[in-house]
């Protein structure tokens, strides 16, 4: 590969400013297609958001364009149960029937729309307004409810609505940023280079609230490890700290919120004292004491919260905690001060703004009998839903229970990412009409037995907008054509409504079209009354709306481009305009571990990964961080189970099970396992980690208990360990356990087996498709080894096998699949496993934007005692794109360090 | 006074052991070498490539005139040793003339086995063993010539590859089901038939010969399931046994071979053997390596040095067919040893070791090598060694190279 961030040079294509697809950041991409369907990926300079940073994942972004992987056509089941091609006309026409005959046979609430925060804002509006106003049901519901339902819920009990008071320039200007429940580090990457660069300017403290120490907690000056399910009582702990020290702010309470003397009351109740609120939290008191002090003194304090606070059966309890000390200190809206939701998704934020979950209506309307006759009107809806609808999980189990009986699912893979993932299959293959929207061929839930998949656009494809973490939205803009006969999902949406008979309402040529009758939605009978308004966009013409900048909202007049904080004034959307602090409940996990089940087992993402990887696991550079599913155990844990770093590990909840690889970590609790949500049936044998977790939700948001799972952990030792290298994919391995990962050139699989040399040997034809092959066999050394060359004499695939003890790396021969030539030298050596050019084993990877390895970071930092982060960015270029391996980079650094220090003192 | 020394024989094993005892000794022995071939020593492993129009007669001459001159060696070549007198001590020639000697060493070498079977007495059964065989095939392997090999050993493969690149038109007959089954596995064996094969060789295994046909001269070969094979040539290459005849005569100890000791010597104290023709601990070996350390110890003993011959780690290491072949020690295997094996049929590369396990560590006892035989040495070594390479297991296969190769690209 050339360099991995190429300069955007000018070429004949344009360059196409757009939006990065991953997390909430909302990052600006500069986006130069090749002309042959690919793209080179840059930061857009001038996006606020990002400011030309882009992560590992974004930087990848032009390396998971191709064509290989995609659904290109409408696919209807037939008959005889197969899949066979089917034409637009006839898709629509089996949806409209469908979903018709349902309802008018079982009612609305039978047919439900399954959506997701990879959405546009335009298909979000499209599905939301089909549903609600024209099938009559708020059966709408988002994967969004995986990530910040907990968030949108604290919000609209606090503040009457469900807005972000902040910007990210607030983590400019704070002198004290809290992130809890958030691996900023990994997650939100360039937020957190964000906040490096402001504590380097300004010395910024940064606390950091997290059961396990993540690579965002090594970063910290202050690091609070709280027991699972606790935050509340450190947040409790704080409010009373703050009025017991004279540090709320009366003026703010009195004049701007009511309910703080029940909810102080409720937080004295909660943590009585320091010892109390250590002995609850895990936290020591001194340094809980060094928190509290920090806060109370630091009137610029900025609260970051994600999925460590939402994703809990207490996640709204959580949100109110932490906003309930800014309202009480007055720090809301203000530069540098405020509670901060930082959302999972890209267009989390766009699918709440048009009201794409099933407990609200539409543009931030709720079903009050107001909003339910104001959205009427402004439809014209026939039937407009007039209650919530199921939320997620409970419209999961309808569908198992047979309540639902059609389901549209846009843009996600819940066979994956729901909780008890295994149940969610037999759900969804029960199903009386399932329609899939996807822009992969296959994947855990295109395996359900869909009736119909419809191809989707995918990012570089599709066209509208987004909305980042911070109110700001962006455009995302196609910049390569529609790929086979996939359409945009708004456009699927409305032939749908059209073929229902609504023409009118569903007349849209554009996303243009689409957008300007969601800001007019917004704007309708606002004025002022509601935080979302759009109506300085209700008249953008199909131009304007093409060269659109990034705006935050509200909008409410024409070329407003200002930044907005909210609340600083104290005016909030309670009907009487004053904030509410709320009580938590007592601070208790839904479900305690048990002899049977002795660990609270934490789920996650990972830096490089994406949800289920149908993107990202389309990049060789993104595998190479962590290739394998794996779950974080303490050393103590792991040794008392016999379970050793690099093993399989066994994980059984009270409802599904997952095997994965072993990483011992000090950064993990006793008692307590972490492991990431990426792999699903697609990418390894049994790693669908939400197969483990429960259907509890929060009773409030409807979000579930993802990160609290009491499980069992089992050493499970296997006979040999091995991987497969293969230029096309290998559907048959005799193994009992793989992970696979994209490689330059192919697809790596990394196994583990009882099966030994001899059972392996007889599977190899098939495995590398084709009978001529060099082998080497030591099969008392229990190693079996093979390769198959193409004509011209590359490396086309490998098969490797060593016994559990001592497995051989592939870092010396992956390279060589995506090599088109082998010297002879190479070729005799191969199955040595020590590939041509890459004899120094590469080790595990450590920058992934530069393919910088831990080994030659190590060797930089052997050779020049000293070298820091930038030094190594001069030598190795680590570190000086995206950044996310600068807390590896530093802990590197530090282990060095130590290892300079104790070959300096004399032993005693 | 120097002593006479008479060697008989004037092969690889005899010119080797004049070298070295000029190199341990020079002056104290007056030596005189008798051949029966109308030679110089020459390297009788070249012979194919002598048959193949590799090289020329003069390119595989040991040793030039002047060299044996320079050494004071009297060469008498052309008149074979007919008896020795061990009463008195001398050696009688073909012409009646006789030599004295303080010391005789044989080192007759072998004789190509000719097969108990009718025909074999036919103008056209000729045999490949030394010079005059390779004149008398050059003159006879003709473009359309039809011929059979009588065996698929090394011999009888060379042979076969040599007329068939004079073009004629050969078949190698094998009794046992494989190719060269003394020096390859079963999987190298096929190995070197599909390389034989590819060179236009027919290959028949299994194939017994009942009879040479023909009437005067030979027209076919019959085999023993009653398959005439027409051809106007015969080649037996069947194998060889040692050249005891003189020391069987003189009375000598002699079982296959000339029986010697440790110290390479027959059951008369004057008398030494070595090479081919010798049989030491019951083992007679048919190659180069043994018979050149055989010359070495006996050069050493007879300069009053004190050396012993333990015995021989035979190894093959050959090129047949264009193909280079290696074997050494136990390459068989079976109960109570292991198998590393590495191949890869593109490349035509095959290797096999052969490790055995014991609580005292792991150590190689043979290997086979097809294709690639550079590593031959490094696994002749470790097998003559007997070290331990239980820590280095799991590179054996790739060989030393591998890591001259490391180090290189590191450099690099």
């Amino acid at each position: 590969m050339n360099a991995q961030i190429p300069p955007v040079a000018p070429t004949v294509q344009p360059v196409m400013r757009t939006t990065c697809p991953y997390c909430g950041v909302g990052c600006g991409v500069l986006a130069s297609p090749d002309g042959a369907g690919g793209a080179s990926i840059a930061g857009d300079p001038d996006h606020p958001a990002n400011f030309g940073r882009l992560c590992s994942k974004g930087s990848a972004l032009g390396e998971t364009l191709g064509l290989e992987t995609r659904l290109l056509h409408p696919m209807a089941r037939g008959r005889d149960g197969r899949m066979a091609r089917a034409d637009w006309d006839t898709a629509i026409g089996s949806i409209a029937q469908a979903f018709g005959k349902t309802i008018e046979t079982h009612g609305p609430d039978a047919v439900a729309i399954y959506l997701s925060g990879q959405l546009l804002t335009e298909d979000y509006y499209a599905a939301n307004k089909l549903a609600k106003g024209f099938l009559g049901t708020a059966n709408v519901d988002t994967n969004s409810r995986l990530c910040m339902a907990s968030s949108v819920a604290g919000h609209r009990r606090a503040f009457g609505s469900d807005t972000v008071p902040g910007v990210y320039a607030d983590l400019d200007e704070a002198d004290l940023v809290v992130l809890i429940g958030s691996n900023a580090a990994w997650c939100h990457p360039i937020l957190f280079r964000r906040l490096e660069a402001a504590r380097a300017m300004r010395g910024t403290k940064l606390v950091v609230i997290d059961p396990r120490r993540t690579a965002t907690g090594d970063e910290a000056d202050l690091f609070l490890p709280v027991n699972p399910g606790k935050d509340t009582v450190l947040f409790a702990g704080l409010l009373a700290w703050l009025a017991d020290h004279d540090a709320l702010d009366h003026a703010y309470i009195d004049a701007h919120t009511t309910g703080l003397a029940d909810t102080l009351a409720g937080a004295r109740a909660m943590a009585p004292d320091i010892a109390a609120v250590a002995r609850e939290t895990g936290v020591s008191a001194a340094d809980l004491v060094q928190f509290y002090t920090l806060f109370a003194t630091h009137e610029r304090a900025v609260t970051c919260y994600s999925q460590g606070v939402n994703q809990s059966a207490q996640g709204t309890d959580k949100v109110n905690a932490i906003i309930n000390v800014h309202l009480a200190t007055g720090r809301i809206g203000r530069p540098g001060m405020g509670p901060f939701s930082l959302t999972g998704q890209p267009n989390a934020m766009g699918g709440r703004e048009v009201g794409g979950l099933a407990n609200q209506l539409a543009a931030h309307m709720n079903f009050t009998p107001v909003e339910i006759d104001r959205v009427r009107r402004f439809w014209q809806a026939p039937r407009l839903a007039e209650r919530e609808g199921l939320k997620a999980v409970a419209m999961f189990e309808a569908i198992a229970a047979g309540r639902i009986k059609a389901l549209w699912i846009m843009g996600t893979n819940p066979a994956v990412s729901l909780p008890r993932a295994g149940a969610m299959r037999e759900a969804l293959e029960s199903l009386d009409f399932l329609v899939v929207s996807e822009n992969v061929a296959s994947n855990d839930t295109l395996s359900c037995r869909p009736h119909l998949v419809l191809p989707a656009l995918a990012w570089g494809e599709k066209d509208g907008t987004v909305t980042n973490s911070e109110r700001r939205i962006s455009r995302q803009r196609a910049f390569l054509p529609p790929p086979g006969e996939a359409r945009p999902d708004w456009w699927a949406i409305a032939q749908v409504g059209r073929r229902l008979g609504f023409d009118e309402a569903f007349a849209w040529r554009s996303a243009a079209d689409v957008f300007r009758e969601h800001a007019a939605l917004s704007a309708f009978e606002n004025d002022g009354s509601r935080d979302f308004d759009l109506s300085g966009l209700a008249m953008l013409d199909d131009a304007a709306f093409n060269i659109m900048a990034p705006v935050q909202w509200p909008v409410r007049s024409a070329g407003d481009s200002a930044d907005k904080r909210f609340f600083a004034d104290g005016h909030f959307f309670t009907p009487d305009h004053r904030a509410r602090f709320v009580t938590p409940k007592p601070a208790r996990l839904a479900r305690e571990t048990s002899t049977d089940f002795p660990f609270i087992l934490n789920t996650g993402r990972i830096r490089d990964q994406w949800h289920t990887m149908t993107r990202t696991g389309l990049s060789p550079r993104l595998g190479a961080h962590l290739p394998v599913p794996f779950v974080e155990i303490h050393p103590s844990d792991a040794t008392k189970l016999g379970i050793e770093h690099g093993g399989l590990v066994s994980l059984r909840s009270a409802h599904g099970s997952a095997v994965v690889e072993a990483r011992l970590s000090v950064g993990q609790k006793r008692g307590a396992l972490f492991a990431p949500i990426h792999w699903s049936d697609a990418t390894s044998s049994n790693a669908r980690i939400n197969d483990l977790v429960a259907r509890i939700t929060d009773p409030v948001s409807g979000q579930p208990e993802s990160k609290a799972t009491p499980v069992a952990a089992m050493a499970l030792p296997v006979r040999y360990r091995g991987f497969v290298l293969s230029r096309r994919p290998v559907t048959e391995l005799p193994a009992t356990w793989w992970a696979k990962v994209a490689l330059e050139g192919g697809a790596g699989y990394l196994t583990a087996t009882d099966l030994g040399p001899e059972e392996w040997k007889r599977h190899t034809a098939k495995i590398l498709l084709t009978s001529d092959y060099a082998e080497y066999v030591d099969a008392p050394g229990g190693v079996y080894r093979a390769a198959a060359f193409d004509e011209a004499g590359a490396l086309t695939g490998a098969v490797f096998l060593s016994p559990s003890g001592a497995p051989a790396s592939w870092d010396g021969l992956k390279a060589l699949l995506a090599a088109r030539t082998l010297s002879s030298v190479g070729r005799r050596n191969l199955l040595s496993g020590r590939g041509e050019g890459q004899i120094t084993p590469r080790g595990p990877l450590v920058c992934a934007c530069f393919a910088v390895s831990a080994p030659q970071i190590e060797q930089a930092l052997a050779s020049e005692s000293g070298a820091d982060v930038a030094r190594l960015g001069q030598l190795l270029r680590a570190g000086t794109n995206c950044g996310s391996c600068v807390p590896e980079l530093k802990k590197l650094i530090r282990q060095r360090a130590m290892l300079d220090m104790a070959t300096i003192t004399p032993p005693a | 006074m120097s002593e006479p020394l008479i060697v008989i024989g004037n092969g690889m094993a005899a010119a080797k052991f004049c070298e070295e005892l000029a190199n341990q000794g020079l002056g104290r022995y007056s030596v005189a070498v008798i051949g029966a071939e109308p030679h110089l020593a020459y390297n009788r492993v070249l012979l194919s490539s002598l048959l193949a129009g590799e090289v020329t007669a003069g390119d595989i001459e040991l040793r030039s005139r002047d060299w044996w001159r320079a050494r004071g060696v009297t060469l008498i070549y052309g008149r074979p040793a007919i008896s020795v007198d061990t009463d008195q001590n001398r050696v009688n020639l073909a012409d009646g003339s006789s030599l004295g000697f303080s010391k005789l060493v044989l080192a007759t070498g072998s004789h190509p086995i000719r097969l108990p079977i009718p025909g074999m007495e036919l103008p056209g059964v000729m045999t490949f063993r030394d010079m005059a065989d390779v004149d008398a095939l050059l003159a006879a392997a003709k473009p359309g010539t039809r011929a059979i090999v009588i065996g698929g050993g090394l011999l009888g493969l060379e042979a076969a590859t040599g007329i068939a690149g004079a073009g004629v038109q050969t078949t190698v007959i094998h009794l046992m089901d494989r190719l060269m089954e003394r020096q390859l596995d079963a999987r190298a064996g096929a190995l070197l038939r599909q390389a034989v094969e590819a060179r236009g060789i027919e290959v028949l295994l299994g194939a017994s010969t009942a009879a040479i046909a023909g009437e005067g001269r030979v027209e076919g070969l019959r085999l023993s399931d009653g398959r005439l094979l027409l051809a106007d040539l015969v080649i037996v290459a069947c194998g060889v046994r040692p050249n005891a005849d003189l020391a069987r005569a003189a009375g000598l100890d002699c079982n296959r071979g000339v029986i010697v000791d440790d110290g390479l010597a027959t059951s008369h104290p004057a008398i030494h053997a070595i090479g081919e023709c010798a049989e030491h601990r019951g083992q007679v070996y048919g190659l180069v390596e043994p018979a050149y350390e055989h010359a070495r110890v006996l050069a050493r003993r007879l300069s009053g040095k004190s050396a012993a011959y333990a015995g021989s780690v035979t190894a093959t290491n050959l090129k047949v067919s264009g193909v280079h072949v290696f074997s050494a020690g136990d390459f068989t295997g079976g109960e109570g040893t292991q198998d590393i094996v590495l191949s890869d049929p593109g490349i035509g590369l095959y290797r096999r070791l052969i490790l055995r396990q014991d609580a005292s560590g792991t150590r190689l006892i043979g290997a086979v090598l097809f294709g690639d035989t550079a590593d031959g040495l490094f696994y002749l070594d470790l097998i003559r060694t007997g070290r331990d390479i239980g820590g280095e297991r799991a590179d054996l296969a790739f060989g030393p190279n591998l890591m001259t190769d490391l180090k290189t690209t590191e450099a690099a």
